[in-house]
């Protein structure tokens, strides 16, 4: 035994301490038991993988059944396999710096120790969804998850703009769990079980005798699923407005963890996506329809949090366009250096709000570079990772995922390298709008503590070099040798993209700063168009929610229920009033009175059956 | 005596002794009644042991003469379908108790005589297997609930109580008039017998004479439910009585009508129920989408939970009708759900009232702030009574969904836009009362839990944990006695499909 069930155990009583006692705790302590149980979490995984290497088949440990009725029979069981064990240390290695980063960003919020017990809450559901061993375990950290996003997006619950994008987030989300709902009960009825061993296993050895057409129904359900929780087009909606939470959420949940686990799940379920090219086409489709929509829309936003927001969005669009064409682990690759850049992005950022007391609007940063160095080291350490520049690591997935759609189908690839293009440009334009020119704004920027740089520099570090930590290689057994042929020309044009980005970003942002209100004013409804998210969540509202609304509390609460039944029953209705009327005379009196007519009618009913029977 | 007996008894007992006591010492009756009902609640523990050991068959039966003729007997009995039922009631009325210890002020003794009243009226129709004491029980457990809603009730308590009678009293007259011609026909009430009878062909109904009879008894199960479109009386209920009227009424008197269905309706009309499913699983769905998307516009607190019960209950009628074992499971278990955790909602609502003296939504706001640990509470249930894993409710729907999909795919499909909306409702209505700056009436007023509050509702929560990570502590009594219900209504060993036969059900 291997105990892998410490891993969440550990964030699991870390949130029971904090969130019982943690109000009458000194903040010392809430820190102990908030980071100290993630750093356990994380040793333990050390401790299992370096125990279970090399990791070469499944791992699993069953606890005990958790429901059993008829056919269904779901334990509580946990796995690790070469694919987990990359998740287990993403997850806990990330997580335990945004938690170390935290002690610092939050130390002047009310309600630390409520920050600290939902952030554990929420490493303990992460974990339990990456260890899983069935799709319902998976779900319960599925839902888990979701959750915690609900309640630290709204963690500052006084502000009506905070409560609301947790509960649109936490509603979007339910629409895609949904899908994924119906694929399990699809699985469970196709195959018998949710246990991935047993299902994926019987997908491969039955492949040719299944139907076709329901393999991919279930993989499209499941896609469903996944487009919620990790920010898809259609259901990517909540991720900007997710940006209420507070900065270390927005990087550990909404960036480099949470948003990761539909990627996670479709690639856990690749041998079902493999039987369909159907669903790994659609996978691919959305995958890069989504890259590009929210690549747009980062060209043109201010927040500074919001660009991250949509950037987060494009890259995930990434990750499925890996999976759709095969590259499960170019995929997978791309969640962990994208974890890296991207939370230290999120961190980076967190700490320029810090700096200049809560402020997020580009228009009102410039020339920090000087005030604030440290931030703006690992800044530019992450905008070069994301930006492809070789040889930092989101150079090296984003390569092999766009080497792989290029295999598949090479439009897809191009697609892609435009896409990479606007990605280099709307980083760096916000690094070029932080931290050149002159400081716009009034606030007296200082530099962050060393809680909360010492991460910064361990992530700077790690989206530089992780690239080097071989990804694909360690899945090859799982996911098959998929490695598309290395071509030279190809990444050239992709890392020119990259760099032409930067450039283009150099040119309106440092030397010729008037170039885009020009473009822009040229544009015209083009730009508003892009500026305005192309009112997708205007359109969302116009179409579903208000006439769901409206249509519920004027025809059917109204009219339905207050006029058409309740008219039916009033056909009683004079009945009703009369007996009213009565029961007001009754009222008056004692309530001996009222016993008296139950007993006497309960006589009455037993004294005429039995006379009735008497009289036989 | 059995222990059946002895805890039939003992409500029935301390109604008559609380009688007795004196009005002018209310401390005295309070005590006495949560006294007799965790005495109660402490003896229906010792069910357990004997029912799950043999859940399949009624433990615990006694079977004498009640009345000669007509042949009506005292035939009482206690198996997995009824086990989890009974606890279910003795465990709220305690509960009811504490609820209403500084709620109740007026007539503290007949409220307590009329809840111990109740408790004997629901065990009653639980354990009851002669069909005529069936329907007495069934009258028994009215009649409290009707001057709990009429007397301690809110401003409308007297039409919402007639809309309640009149309503159960019409599926009452048809239930009667139903049993009066099975009688005719077989001169027995007894349930087992007429099975009996049934399966050995000494008793069958034509076509015609089985669905008639079968909608007498649909109708009048189905208005107890409520389902949809039979409903309207809920919310007028809910919204009057008192909170421990509305706890009770949620959580056990709703269960009447589903155990109903299970117990009585399944398997003495097996051909008219399985011909009359598909529009009664339409019915169904549509309640389950329906409840939801009426709670999601209710201004008052009560009515908001009132429709998201019609919403659940949805759930059950769906998965009994799937005749499947994983959704009649799940129907079951969720009728256990539902009671725990709807139950909890009426209570944190009514601990609100009690504080603010409004049910309206919109007279709250910011409770967080000022009440920390009631407004966990209250997020924690809701999370449960929106299905939440690792929560109750979830192992119920789960399970009704999977059944339904088993049936029909497209039910599933359905039936589960009701789990979204459920997010809705409640998230909406926990950021309205709870989050947000904190007005001035509510600053006042609203105070965190007590002890005494305290211990009504951990319990509670203690419960939504257990009954949604260790559901296998409940599941297989329910799974037995299920199976039993399946080969009734098929006409064979239930459907115990293999993964093999499932392959290709689509």
């Amino acid at each position: 035994m291997q105990h892998l069930w410490l891993i969440p155990a550990f964030p699991l009583a870390g949130f029971l301490v904090n969130g019982i006692a943690g109000r009458r705790l000194p903040k010392s302590l809430v820190n102990v038991f908030a980071v100290g149980s993630v750093l356990l979490s994380f040793l333990w995984v050390l401790k299992v993988l370096s125990g279970l290497q090399p990791l070469e088949a499944a791992y699993t440990e069953r606890y005990f059944t958790w429901i059993q009725s008829g056919f269904v029979n779901v334990g509580f069981d946990f796995m690790v396999d070469r694919l987990t064990a990359v998740m287990l240390l993403v997850v806990t290695g990330i997580g335990l710096l945004i938690h170390i980063y935290s002690i610092g960003y939050m130390a002047h919020e009310d309600g630390y120790p409520r920050f600290f017990a939902y952030l554990n809450l929420f490493m303990f559901f992460m974990l339990v969804l990456v260890l899983a061993a069935n799709y319902l375990v998976l779900f319960i950290g599925w839902e888990g998850v979701g959750l915690c996003s609900y309640l630290l997006i709204g963690f500052y619950y006084l502000k009506k703009s905070a409560t609301d994008a947790g509960k649109k987030a936490f509603v979007v989300n339910r629409v895609g769990d949904l899908g994924f709902s119906l694929g399990m009960f699809l699985t469970m009825l196709t195959f018998g079980s949710l246990d991935f061993a047993t299902v994926f296993s019987r997908a491969q050895s039955e492949g040719a005798s299944l139907n076709p057409q329901t393999i991919t129904l279930i993989c499209l359900l499941l896609l469903v699923g996944a487009t919620g929780k990790s920010a898809q087009v259609p259901l990517y909606v909540w991720l900007p407005d997710a940006m209420e939470g507070p900065t270390p959420v927005s990087a550990l949940i909404h960036a480099a963890t949470m948003v990761t686990a539909g990627v996670y799940m479709v690639a856990r379920s690749a041998p079902l996506y493999n039987l369909s090219p159907t669903a790994m086409e659609v996978v691919a489709i959305v995958g890069l329809v989504t890259a590009v929509l929210a690549a747009t829309i980062g060209l043109t936003q201010y927040d500074i949090k919001k660009v991250f927001a949509y950037s987060t969005v494009s890259q995930l669009g990434y990750m499925f366009l890996g999976l759709g064409v095969g590259a499960y682990s170019a995929g997978v690759y791309h969640i962990m250096t994208h974890a890296f850049f991207k939370a230290l992005l999120f961190l980076g950022a967190g700490s320029v709000i810090h700096a200049l007391s809560g402020e997020q609007d580009l228009r009102m940063m410039g020339g920090l570079r000087s005030k604030i160095p440290v931030t703006f080291t690992v800044l530019l350490a992450a905008a070069v990772a994301i930006a492809g520049v070789p040889p930092f690591s989101g150079f090296h997935s984003k390569d092999a995922i766009l080497l792989a759609a290029h295999a598949h189908a090479p439009w897809m690839f191009w697609v892609g390298v435009v896409t990479a293009a606007m990605t280099a440009f709307y980083v760096f334009r916000a690094i070029f709008l932080c931290f050149f020119g002159t400081y716009r704004g009034d606030a007296h920027p200082h530099e962050s503590p060393l809680v909360m740089t010492l991460p910064l520099g361990v992530l700077a570090l790690l989206s530089l070099a992780g690239g080097y930590f071989d990804v694909p290689h360690y899945l090859a057994p799982l996911f098959g040798g998929e490695h598309a042929p290395h071509d030279e020309a190809l990444v050239a044009a992709s890392v020119a993209a990259g760099l032409g980005g930067i450039f283009l970003a150099w040119l309106f942002y440092v030397a010729a700063p008037s170039l885009p209100d020009r473009i822009a004013n040229t544009l015209g409804p083009l730009y508003r168009l892009v500026y305005n998210k192309y009112f997708v969540d205007e359109a969302y509202d116009a179409l579903i929610v208000h006439p769901i609304r409206d249509g519920s509390r004027a025809l059917l609460w109204s009219l339905v229920d207050a006029r058409l039944v309740d008219g039916a029953v009033n056909g009683a209705g004079a009945v009703v009033r009369s007996a009213g009327a009565v029961l007001r005379l009754w009222q008056s009196g004692y309530i001996r009175r009222y016993a008296a007519w139950v007993v006497l009618g309960s006589a009455a009913l037993v004294a005429v059956v039995a006379f009735w029977g008497g009289n036989r | 005596m059995s222990l059946l007996d002895i805890l039939l008894l003992i409500p029935a007992a301390g109604a008559l002794i609380a009688l007795v006591l004196p009005a002018d010492n209310p401390g005295l009756i309070r005590k006495f009644t949560l006294f007799v009902s965790i005495l109660a609640f402490l003896l229906s523990l010792g069910l357990i042991g004997p029912v799950g050991a043999n859940a399949a068959r009624y433990t615990f039966e006694t079977d004498t003469v009640w009345i000669e003729y007509p042949a009506i007997r005292y035939h009482v009995g206690v198996d997995g379908l009824s086990l989890w039922l009974i606890i279910l009631s003795t465990f709220l009325t305690p509960i009811c108790v504490l609820v209403s210890w500084k709620h109740i002020e007026d007539r503290v003794k007949e409220f307590h005589v009329f809840l111990l009243f109740l408790l004997f009226g629901v065990i009653g129709v639980f354990v009851a297997l002669d069909l005529f004491l069936f329907f007495v029980f069934w009258e028994v457990s009215l009649v409290p609930m009707y001057f709990l809603i009429g007397i301690w009730g809110h401003d409308r308590r007297i039409y919402a109580a007639v809309k309640f009678f009149l309503y159960t009293m019409a599926g009452s007259a048809l239930m009667l008039a139903a049993m009066i011609w099975i009688y005719n026909r077989a001169g027995t009430f007894d349930l087992r017998l007429l099975l009996d009878m049934l399966r050995t062909g000494q008793l069958s109904f034509s076509a015609a004479e089985g669905f008639w009879l079968f909608l007498a008894f649909f109708i009048a199960f189905a208005i107890k439910v409520p389902l949809f479109p039979l409903h309207t009386w809920l919310p007028d209920a809910h919204g009057e009585a008192p909170t421990a009227g509305s706890v009770m009424l949620a959580s056990v008197l709703l269960k009447l009508g589903t155990y109903g269905l299970v117990r009585v309706a399944l398997p003495l009309f097996p051909e008219a129920a399985r011909g009359n499913a598909p529009w009664i699983i339409a019915l169904a769905i549509a309640g389950i989408i329906y409840g939801a998307l009426v709670a999601m516009v209710q201004p008052n607190m009560k009515r908001l939970v009132a429709y998201s019960s019609v919403s659940h209950l949805g759930f059950v009628v769906l998965g009994i009708f799937t005749f499947t074992q994983v959704g009649l499971d799940g129907a079951v278990y969720q009728m256990l759900n539902h009671g725990i955790s709807t139950g909890a909602l009426f209570i944190l609502v009514g601990l609100l009232y009690e504080r603010r003296h409004s049910l309206e939504i919109a007279d709250y706001g910011g409770v967080g702030t000022v009440a920390p640990w009631l407004s966990t509470a209250f997020v924690i249930t809701s999370l449960a009574s929106v299905g939440l894993p690792l929560l109750n409710n979830f192992v119920g729907e789960f399970l009704v969904l999977q059944g339904a999909a088993q049936a029909k795919f497209l039910y599933a499909a359905l039936a589960g836009t009701g789990v979204i909306l459920s997010a809705v409702y409640m998230l909406w209505l926990v950021q309205r009362a709870f989050y947000g700056p904190t007005p001035e009436p509510v600053r006042h007023h609203v105070t965190d839990m007590n002890p005494r509050e305290w211990a009504l509702v951990l319990p509670l929560i203690v419960m939504m944990v257990w009954m949604g990570v260790g559901p296998q502590s409940f599941l297989p009594a329910i799974s037995a006695q299920n199976r039993q219900v399946l080969e009734l209504v098929s006409g064979k060993p239930a459907l115990q499909k293999s993964a093999q036969e499932v392959a290709h059900v689509r």
